[in-house]
């Protein structure tokens, strides 16, 4: 436990995404199976053990702890967990260090009944960090920015094996996953995932940076703005799983149901919307299924969500990530009608003759849900990453916006000492400057320089780490789209917003109105 | 024997001793001051007299300007003191920071003592606390809760040597509060053999000086300000906290932002000051040496002054320990625990 401990608390404190992942990487090479595989699920939330709760913590302090000291100390630290592993007195005498796996052994083995006494012995057992990095095990709610995509990737860095590889078989194997190290540390054979619903890397897409390219070589399909997901069907069970290999299939059980063929599709999560027509409805629609555990009979029957299928990679124990897109196309269109209609549907290719047919389509292209238009090599495999020249993004030219900066915030990580995130707002009509969103990038190293002298020249108040600044600066911001929104005081917010230009030379009260943005609004 | 409520009176703004007409550690300007230590919620200007330590007149007239030679203001080594309206005043070490002092106060039979701030573990930087039996407890309860066990400082410095060992291309930029804890970072970096140059923000360098005069040895500093940038990969450099996020930074190569405080012990705390290495290293009593220190002192009532009062006070009468909370104000507990 004591270096599951060190490296939490390492993670902790540690902001940039490279050193996280160096952490990791150590971690991994040094520490024998099987405490890597739960410590690593662990980091990835992907452990659960039912019998024990916050609960079950507070009531078990009450036994060692004065109890209002406790509620003193648990208001000042924020987390309980936190506040018991300080608060947990030291036990007396040596104390031999406690394995993670026999940690993860006594908690799994704990019924609801004697988990206060599993958990009691445990912590008594550690130091107080110790106990931090049990109870954290034991709980969840890790919270050290440890994504499934970074541990896959600092296991593919540890055991120089490549990512996409680790990928597909990470989803397959449950934790402690042993087989997974022994083929890392070339032990044994790559695990075999026949009658497994395992996750595909993703094959991803380049912005479109050429004039054009020739559409007897690229297929063009319109780009959805939802969420791309991958349904696999494998060895009696259905998986959804999201861009970063995170599975999702909770927070879509309509879709896991509906979804009865022995295949693997690829394609965008989206929720029909009514002012649409039926139709894909915006983003905005989406998220409020994203990222829940229960999903509630209301929010199934006001955001019913569908998928719209663009790519087939396997189909009744077949392969087909070999095969050319025209022929994957062929076998998509002939699949999708054994797919309910309810949940289902085909993303149509765009019979464009040209490319200048192409670009007049998307520029005219109306629909909330389009976020401008994929090209697909018609004769490339599927093929793991963003491979070069393969499949491009070509998305609609972003809208922007005049807006005045309002408020400065300081960046992290290499940003820490640079007033580098900006809320800016637009006028009401009654004069007033109301925010309409906030952007963190978009600008060069030498304009950052340039704001944060502006920020800190012009600073009216500060609230902790916000500054307020002087309404005098004009920010064009570029985003993707602007939606209704009832968590700001404009009734706006913009998707993907960027500072796209500092615009010095426009007066603060010539910046965009409320209701142009409102104008905009899809 | 007097009662304690009839000669000496907490007001928000400091401890008034009415026989004597004098304040102790009072928040804002007054005739007569006794003051503790040198830390600015404790020590401020404009007094008419102030009567302290010598070190503590020193610090007082390097921050504050008051003048040490002026024969209103008197200093006191420890163990001595003075008479004032028949009550005996002394100063006792408090092992907060240099010339940090506990005031006893002797009144037709009575003792109080006000701790001002104090900590019980050794500090190279200045004499260790004195328990001075007492009927009145004044004490202060920064950490007045049982979350806040300081780790033994040894520790704390080695992890701190360690990272600069990890990372020799980077320095660590150490944010430690310029009165006391900057001084005994170094102190303690210099007695775990660490003899390589220790770089300084110019607002550290009077009060580093100061201390050297006073014998405390704090071997080889130079200030950031002259030195090369490469030249401070893989060392120790020191700020106050204020500097750590600020532009002043950037003139170092790669800090990794550390800070000594007390507070580090909580996470979300250290994570909020952006920092990646919390070195829990402290000024201030911890719970144990709090409570540890009312058992030993023992006093007949414990009153209990600045942080988190209400800990102490549920520990007192878990104890069957009297007690009571005195809410003084003007107390800056963040900066400097």
């Amino acid at each position: 436990m004591k270096r599951f401990a060190a490296l939490i608390d390492r993670l902790i404190y540690t902001r940039s995404r490279n050193s996280k992942l160096a952490l990791i990487v150590d971690y991994l090479r040094h520490t024998p199976d099987p405490d890597r595989g739960w410590a690593i699920a662990a980091l990835t939330e992907s452990l659960d053990f039912p019998a024990v709760k916050a609960g079950t913590v507070r009531t078990l302090l009450a036994t060692r702890v004065d109890e209002e000291l406790f509620r003193l100390s648990r208001h000042f630290v924020g987390d309980t967990a936190e506040t018991a592993a300080l608060l947990w007195p030291d036990a007396p005498g040596a104390k031999a260090d406690l394995s993670v796996s026999a940690a993860v052994d006594a908690l799994a083995a704990a019924s609801r009944s004697d988990a206060p006494a599993v958990v009691a012995s445990l912590l008594d057992r550690l130091d107080a960090d110790g106990r931090y990095a049990l109870l954290k095990l034991a709980l969840g709610g890790m919270r050290v920015g440890v994504s499934a995509r970074l541990a896959k990737q600092a296991f593919a860095q540890a055991f120089d094996v490549p990512v996409d590889d680790v990928e597909e078989l990470w989803h397959a194997i449950p934790p402690p996953y042993a087989p997974l190290f022994a083929w890392g540390e070339g032990r044994a054979e790559r695990p075999d995932l026949k009658d497994v619903a395992f996750f595909r890397p993703f094959m991803l897409a380049h912005p479109l940076e050429e004039e054009s390219v020739d559409l007897t070589d690229y297929a063009a399909e319109w780009k959805w703005d939802g969420i791309r997901v991958q349904i696999v069907h494998g060895g009696g069970e259905t998986r959804i799983y999201s861009r970063g290999g995170e599975e999702i299939s909770g927070a879509f059980p309509e879709l896991v149901a509906a979804f009865d063929q022995d295949a693997v599709i690829d394609g965008e999560l989206l929720v029909r919307g009514e002012a649409q027509g039926g139709e894909a409805a915006s983003f905005n629609a989406l998220q409020q299924r994203l990222g829940r555990k229960v999903v509630s009979k209301k929010m199934l029957a006001d955001y019913p969500a569908f998928v719209r299928v663009y790519d087939l990679l396997a189909v009744d124990g077949n392969d087909l990530r070999g095969l050319p897109w025209t022929e994957r196309r062929r076998q998509l269109e002939v699949f999708v009608p054994r797919l309910a209609t309810s949940h289902f549907d085909l993303s149509q290719v765009i019979d464009a003759t040209d490319f200048a047919d192409l670009a007049e389509r998307r520029a005219g292209a109306r629909d909330a849900a389009i976020e401008g238009v994929m090209l697909k090599r018609r004769d490339a495999p599927y093929v793991a990453g963003r491979r070069a020249g393969l499949w491009y993004k070509w998305k609609r030219d972003p809208l922007t916006a005049d807006c005045v900066m309002m408020y400065a915030q300081r960046g992290n990580g290499r940003r820490a000492s640079f007033y580098s995130d900006y809320t800016f707002g637009c006028w009401s009509d009654a004069g007033e400057l109301l925010p309409v969103g906030k952007a963190y990038s978009g600008f060069t190293d030498e304009e950052l320089k340039w704001l944060d002298k502006f920020v800190r020249d012009n600073t009216l108040n500060r609230f902790g780490p916000v500054r307020e600044v002087e309404k005098s600066l004009v920010l064009e911001v570029a985003f993707d789209s602007i939606h209704s929104s009832k968590r700001h005081k404009s009734g706006l917010a913009m998707r993907f917003p960027r500072i796209s230009r500092i615009r010095r030379d426009k007066p603060a009260e010539e910046a965009d109105r409320i209701a142009t943005l409102q104008a905009m609004v899809t | 024997m007097a009662k304690a409520k009839t000669w000496i009176e907490p007001h928000p703004s400091g401890i008034y001793v009415k026989p004597a007409d004098l304040w102790i550690d009072p928040s804002r300007p007054v005739e007569r001051a006794a003051v503790t230590h040198g830390h600015a919620d404790h020590a401020r200007s404009g007094h008419g007299s102030v009567f302290a330590t010598p070190e503590t007149l020193a610090i007082m007239a390097l921050r504050y300007g008051v003048d040490v030679e002026a024969s209103h203001n008197q200093a006191f080594p420890y163990g001595d003191g003075f008479e004032r309206g028949g009550v005996r005043f002394s100063f006792h070490p408090a092992g907060h920071v240099l010339g940090s002092a506990q005031i006893l106060m002797e009144y037709q039979g009575e003792r109080i003592v006000v701790t001002g701030d104090y900590k019980r573990r050794p500090d190279p930087t200045c004499a260790p606390f004195e328990v001075v039996p007492c009927d009145i407890f004044v004490t202060e309860a920064t950490f007045g809760l049982p979350v806040f066990r300081h780790p033994p400082t040894a520790d704390e410095i080695a992890k701190l040597i360690g990272a600069v060992r990890a990372e020799p291309d980077r320095s660590v930029l150490v944010g430690a509060y310029a009165l006391g804890k900057a001084q005994r970072v170094i102190a303690e970096l210099r007695g775990a053999g660490w003899d390589a140059p220790i770089y300084i923000h110019g607002a550290l360098e009077k009060m580093c000086q100061l201390y050297a005069v006073h014998g405390v040895e704090l071997g080889e500093l130079r200030l950031v300000s002259e030195t090369d940038k490469a030249e401070m990969a893989g060392q120790i450099v020191l700020a106050p906290p204020s500097a750590l996020n600020d532009r002043w930074s950037r003139r170092l190569p790669d800090p990794v932002t550390a800070m000594a405080s007390g507070w580090m012990r909580v996470r979300q705390r250290a994570r909020q000051r952006m920092v990646e290495l919390p070195l829990v290293i402290s000024d201030h009593a911890d719970w144990d040496e709090l409570t540890t220190t009312i058992s030993e002192v023992n006093p007949k009532e414990s009153w209990i002054t600045h942080g988190s009062e209400d800990g102490l006070l549920r520990w007192c009468e878990l104890h069957q320990r009297k007690a009571r909370a005195l809410h003084l104000v003007g107390r800056d507990l963040e900066e400097e625990a």
